[in-house]
């Protein structure tokens, strides 16, 4: 089937079989090898990306159910190395990682719970990632990244 | 005094997060080669069975199907799946690298269909029909030790894998006659699955050219991967180089070396093409090795007073259908650590490790430790219980004197340096226990189901030395680190250690950074491939920092040596006279100085010989531990218990933990965070399940608990330093301290808020309905 999307602000046409699941597609068609695979039932949340601006596992939905739309990834979040998304700036802030499998997810997550709530509880915060499972940091440390981050929006308004 | 701020002790932020954070770091799956084929494995629905037939016609008619593969065509070619802890001669199974025409456990690799990509791999694998008769399975560790339990080997006489007696002899039986009281226990410690979130993947490129074989695969031991899979392909280790890239995540799971990570090689240089495979969750939670799967029936005696005279008993574990690379190991580490922070005079508690018809266990965060303290902390809240005592003045009690160390205990291990009481009274004044226990009373007379929970325990780390490791284990304890400065004087530091979340890559560059008083960006630390680490062993037990981290110390020291020597040549001075200042090189009771990064830029000159000296500044160190380390901590906590639901809501959570002098705090604290949400997932909710025929039935994350973020407040950290002698850095490694400590402070909590209601006993996990039972039944 013939797909077109926009990835990371770039348009995309493609030709798939319409079973590819949309994180396949970014992965071994596109080359966009950040957002990871962890269970394949929507449960751990690495797959996060962003499509039209919110939060989906892109290892249940199939490719061909984001065409026209756009699609963003952990690599079209920041232009590069000194122009970090904050939340990224938190979680090396506040080594809101160990071994990082999970973090891209986990930034996608947050950073469209930032964009709904700009200053969520700790409570808030939670709820959110309950969708994303970190097996290293505990969440303690994440939860400081996302609340890094806010503050740092805060200062910005 | 160094003139310069020292990054040692210091809250780095890591090295390695911005690749993380911005999703160009590689994973073994990430990476593609040209003409890469992609391998599915075929795996048994049987626990326990005959392969009567394999068809693959169906799947290789599919266009881009390559190859079908079943034992048959790897007959007399290759060994058996690596194992370095082999149980004693006579019950030792053989575990081929695909069934030999007996299935032992669901998920066990039958045939692997090799295609072009992964899409058709899967399509094809099952297109392979597989005829199993089933034979009689056994899952319970318990039941496989029947007279007439199935067997899991039909030529052995029982299903036990490895025999380890109790050694105690009569003092045991003297103390029990003597002793007030007796408590007797019988513990599960419940299978759990190490669940890193990227599961195995290996990708395989054997290159006809130089005939060498590069091997990328998720491990936490790439040169055990390099041996093991030399031996089992009879392939030269010069022949091949093994790279653990970005791993995502271990916890003791990517220590065994796989069937999957010797087949693909044998694949690649069959085919001539590189091939790949990466797990599903569900191979995952099918096929990677499970942790703990105890039973504990242990006797503990005592006297009024809450001293614990001795233990005995028997340790039960359940080794899976074969013999996994430390697997019968891991349990002989259990009746070690019985002991705890205690004394009692005597232990005698015998290991029994037992085939069964499920996938292999092997070591798992803690690996051996967390059921031995699981086992002797439930013993000190029986003790309480039974003698009317507080359960924090029964521990108390029977502490190890902080003057006792070192210290032997009754198992014969030598306790590097403890203070106990220091711990206990950090953490007593930050939880507030006097005030907790006033409030539980209050919530008491109010009807509601609060409960307070400790747990004061001590862990081995820094496994050393080789030749103690563990009876039956074959692998060094040592770790290795090269430290090579360059011309301009930055520093490159390769090590043995093969970190995967630790973040050596920060920590090392600090060691570095301080020893030769230049910027941790200054330094690069390398590390998981075997071209570029001559030597290493891996990381595990918590050994990065306390091995791996002395070598590379040992290392920058003699690299020291040598550039003082060659500053005192350029400044005309005698070497005695040279000293390093943290910044530069000084004659003493002059103004004469260099810096280092002089004194690395001469070092490499042609035309500055030094006599004595070869030029260059690089060295080679290998730490072998002389002892093992021993950290410990206390942990409190307060849980309330809804009465109706079963549900348990974890209240407050504080660590007070020692692992003796910290690089970084900062690693630290994520390393005790992420074990303490990881021991408290084993007391409330994770459990590997198998029916009585074997199936397993949490083989998805859907059906497999694992802790989530709203399950827990936030933990509040302290700690207290008591370094070793044993390392010159004093550090004793924390990264399963969390595990071990959380798991009995969460169910002494459970238990405390249950007893009002006649609840003595709960298994893990404390899921709500098995607390409602519990209720339940007590009410009854």
């Amino acid at each position: 089937m013939k797909l077109s999307l926009t990835v990371n602000g770039k348009a995309q046409e493609r030709d798939v079989e319409p079973r590819m699941l949309l994180v396949h597609f970014l992965r071994e068609t596109l080359g966009l090898t950040g957002t990871h695979v962890g269970c394949e039932t929507t449960i751990c949340g690495a797959c996060t990306v962003h499509l039209d601006g919110r939060a989906v596992k892109s290892c249940t939905i199939f490719a061909v159910q984001a065409d026209g739309r756009a699609v963003t990834t952990i690599e079209g979040l920041a232009s590069d190395a000194d122009h970090l998304h904050p939340v990224q700036k938190g979680f090396w802030e506040e080594h809101g990682l160990q071994c990082g499998y999970c973090t891209p997810g986990m930034i996608m997550t947050t950073a469209a719970l930032l964009e709904s709530n700009p200053d969520p509880s700790e409570r808030e915060i939670r709820h959110a990632i309950d969708g994303n499972i970190c097996r290293c940091t505990g969440y303690q440390q994440i939860v400081n990244a996302v609340q890094h981050a806010a503050q740092v929006g805060k200062g910005r308004r | 005094m160094p003139v310069r701020p020292v990054s040692v002790g210091e809250r780095i932020k890591r090295r390695e997060d911005p690749r993380l954070i911005r999703g160009l770091a590689s994973y073994t799956d990430d990476l593609k080669l040209h003409g890469g084929l992609y391998a599915s494995f075929v795996r048994s629905d049987y626990a326990a069975g005959r392969i009567e037939r394999i068809e693959a016609s169906r799947a290789l008619s599919r266009p881009g199907v390559v190859a079908v593969y079943t034992f048959e065509d790897l007959r007399g070619t290759v060994g058996r799946t690596p194992c370095v802890a082999r149980p004693e001669a006579g019950r030792d199974a053989e575990h081929p690298l695909l069934a030999d025409g007996r299935v032992r456990w669901v998920g066990q690799p039958i045939a692997v269909v090799v295609a072009e990509d992964r899409y058709l791999a899967r399509d094809a694998a099952l297109d392979v029909a597989v005829e199993i008769s089933p034979t009689p399975a056994v899952v319970d560790p318990r039941a496989a030790l029947a007279p007439d339990a199935p067997r899991v080997y039909a030529d052995h006489a029982d299903n036990i894998a490895l025999h380890v007696p109790a050694t105690g002899g009569p003092e045991v039986q003297k103390l029990f006659a003597e002793a007030d009281g007796v408590v007797r226990l019988e513990l599960l410690n419940q299978r759990l699955a190490p669940v890193s979130m990227e599961g195995r993947a290996v990708l395989a490129h054997w290159d006809e050219g130089p005939q060498r074989l590069t091997l990328w695969t998720s491990t936490q031991v790439p040169h055990l991967v390099k041996q093991s899979v030399a031996q089992c392909l009879g392939i030269a280790e010069i022949r091949i180089r093994v790279i653990a890239p970005e791993v995502g995540g271990g916890f003791g799971a990517k220590i065994p070396v796989y069937a999957e990570e010797c087949l693909l090689p044998w694949i690649s240089r069959k085919l001539r093409r590189p091939v790949k495979w990466s797990e599903t969750r569900t191979e995952n939670l099918l096929g990677t090795t499970h942790g703990r799967g105890h039973v504990h029936e242990i006797e503990a005696a005592y006297r009024k007073n809450g001293e614990l005279l001795a233990l005995r008993g028997r340790v039960i574990s359940d080794v899976g259908a074969y013999p996994s690379f430390f697997g019968a190991s891991i349990a002989t580490f259990t009746p070690l650590m019985m002991p705890g922070c205690y004394h009692p005079k005597a232990i005698d508690v015998e290991v029994v490790c037992v085939y069964t018809n499920t996938m292999a266990t092997d070591a798992y965060r803690g690996a051996g430790r967390p059921e031995a303290a699981y086992t002797v902390e439930r013993v000190m809240d029986e003790i309480a219980a039974a003698t009317g005592l507080d359960p924090v003045e029964v521990r108390r009690r029977n502490f190890i004197p902080k003057d006792a160390f070192p210290f032997t205990t009754a198992t014969g291990a030598i306790y590097d340096s403890g203070d106990y009481e220091l711990a206990l009274a950090k953490a007593l004044e930050r939880f507030d226990y006097a005030g907790a226990r006033a409030r539980q009373a209050k919530a008491r007379a109010e009807g509601r189901l609060v409960g307070i929970g400790v747990a004061t325990f001590t862990e081995i780390c820094g496994l050393g030395p080789s030749t103690g490791a563990s009876p039956i284990q074959r692998t060094g304890s040592w770790e290795s680190g090269v430290v090579r400065v360059e011309p301009t004087g930055n520093v490159v530091i390769t090590t043995g250690v093969s970190p995967h979340g630790q973040g050596q890559e920060t920590a090392f560059a600090q060691l570095a950074a301080d020893a030769f008083g230049i910027d941790v960006n200054d330094v690069e630390v390398l590390h998981g491939d075997t071209d570029v680490v001559t030597h290493g062993v891996g990381t595990f037990g918590s050994r990065g920092l306390v091995v791996g981290g002395t070598a590379v110390h040992m290392a920058l020291e003699k690299v020291l040596a040598k550039a003082s020597r060659i500053a005192a040549h350029l400044l005309d001075a005698k070497p005695e006279q040279v000293h390093f200042d943290g910044e530069s090189f000084r004659v003493a009771q002059s103004d004469r100085k260099l810096g280092f990064r002089q004194v690395a830029e001469a070092a490499h000159l042609w035309n500055v010989p030094i006599p004595g000296e070869e030029p260059g500044l690089e060295a080679v160190a290998r730490f072998e531990p002389t002892g093992t380390t021993f950290p410990f901590g206390t942990h409190f906590c307060e849980v309330e218990i809804d009465a109706d639901t079963g549900e348990l809501e974890l209240i407050r959570y504080v660590a007070v933990d020692d692992a003796g002098r910290i690089v970084n705090p900062l690693l630290a604290d994520g390393q005790r965070l992420g074990g303490i949400v990881q021991g408290l997932g084993q007391a409330l909710c994770e459990e590997v399940v198998y029916d009585e025929s074997g199936q397993l039935l949490t083989a998805t994350l859907l059906d497999y608990a694992l802790p989530k973020a709203q399950m827990f407040p936030r933990i509040e950290l302290d700690s207290t330093c008591t370094p070793t002698q044993l390392n010159p850095l004093g550090a004793k490694g924390i990264g399963e301290l969390g595990t071990i400590g959380s798991t009995p402070c969460l169910v002494s909590a459970a238990l405390d808020a249950l007893r009002p209601r006649g609840v003595t006993h709960l298994d893990m996990p404390m899921k709500p309905e098995r607390i409602w039972r519990a209720l339940q039944e007590a009410a009854r």
